[in-house]
């Protein structure tokens, strides 16, 4: 397709599109008349109905924790798919730092990028940590805490160097976690039936309201996603980092 | 001026598509469907959004149950979508570069049809 036939559908079709979205935009309601009413009934009924204190997460991990599994899945899928992409025909032995590009040199870390690092590797593991299992009392939850964690794993590499980037961060292990996180999500869902619910209903007692441990199986799958999550994007890096490595011939198969 | 939230998340979805159709780099391409992703985050966002409402997190102390509150469902989906979005871009980014190294470019008019 020629480039002036490719821009001429697209004017066709972005007016044609721009017009109704126009249209659809001049019937909603007004920007801060929010309409109700299922936001309204999850607000005054969660909190009783499920002891916890975020009803975003109530959202995710129990009344629609079906399609958060869903969305779980996508994760775990589109981690794999990239691990089966890039890692391919590439090499895995941990011992090799990755290659320069090039034309650049290899540029030694200076003191206070490694000092700033290694202080906020801490603070951050802490702060992911919290947001993971606070997630159903404060704001955060599972996938916000998880994505916290994932970038305490590349900061090693910021702060040291490859090798202890390996070291800290074993391939084999984080993928096992990653398949756990994804598993017990579903086997919390499984739990529920042998506890005589249905698939990932909420049959764990639900505690007290602002508690660490209330909610029933919220924070339990909120977990399970913390530690998907957070292997996912551990791996993410991992992945994009070895890429940056040149195969040995004998790393090479076929 | 009630509108306008709306308006900017059609307007950031067309300019989006836009920038989709001529790109010329299959990195730029990416990073503007991240762009028409985030402008489907401030429609459900904005849809949802209560003038003076709270954030749907109700501490006794301070915003008791039944305090007048954004809508948690759309927060429930967009943030969800915003850690799953990562990682389906960091597979299209890894297509990317599976493509650079067969083809050795990036601009999606250069590359032909396979031949074997």
């Amino acid at each position: 397709m020629s480039t002036r036939l490719r821009l001429f559908v697209l004017w066709v079709g972005a007016v044609g599109l721009g017009l109704l979205i126009a249209i659809a935009i001049w019937r909603l309601p007004g920007f801060g008349h929010y309409p109700g009413p299922y936001g309204d009934m999850l607000n005054s009924l969660a909190p009783y109905e499920r002891q916890v204190t975020n009803v975003v997460t109530a959202i995710n991990f129990d009344y629609r924790a079906l399609d958060t599994l869903g969305e779980e899945f996508i994760l775990f899928a589109a981690v794999s798919g990239l691990v089966l992409l890039l890692r391919g025909k590439r090499g895995e032995s941990a011992g090799e730092p990755p290659n320069p590009p090039d034309e650049r040199a290899l540029v030694p870390r200076s003191d206070a990028l490694r000092w700033a690092s290694l202080g906020f590797i801490a603070v951050i593991n802490l702060f992911g940590s919290y947001m993971v299992l606070h997630g159903h009392l404060t704001p955060g939850g599972g996938f916000q805490g998880g994505a916290i964690l994932g970038i305490a794993s590349i900061l090693v590499y910021v702060a040291f160097d490859y090798r202890s980037y390996r070291k800290t961060t074993p391939k084999e292990w984080i993928e096992v976690v990653e398949a756990i996180g994804a598993g017990s999500y579903a086997l919390v869902g499984l739990g529920a039936i042998f506890a005589g619910g249905a698939f990932l209903q909420n049959v764990l007692p639900l505690g007290e309201r602002g508690h660490l441990f209330s909610g029933g199986t919220i924070p339990l799958i909120n977990f399970a996603v913390g530690l998907e999550v957070a292997a996912g994007f551990a791996l993410l890096f991992l992945e994009f980092l070895e890429e940056t490595r040149t195969p040995k011939p004998e790393d090479i198969e076929s | 001026m009630s509108h306008l939230p709306f308006a900017v998340a059609g307007w950031l979805f067309l300019v989006a598509l836009y920038a989709i159709v001529t790109s010329r780099n299959l990195i730029q391409m990416i990073v503007c469907l991240a762009v028409m992703q985030s402008s489907t985050y401030l429609l459900i966002l904005s849809v949802g959004y209560r003038t003076g409402g709270v954030a749907p997190i109700f501490v006794q102390s301070e915003a008791p149950p039944g305090t007048p509150a954004v809508d948690p469902v759309g927060h429930a989906l967009v943030l969800t979508d915003i850690v799953v979005g990562a990682t389906v871009m960091a597979l299209l980014l890894a297509l990317a570069v599976q493509v650079h190294k067969r083809r050795g470019t990036l601009d999606p008019h250069a590359l032909r049809p396979m031949h074997d």
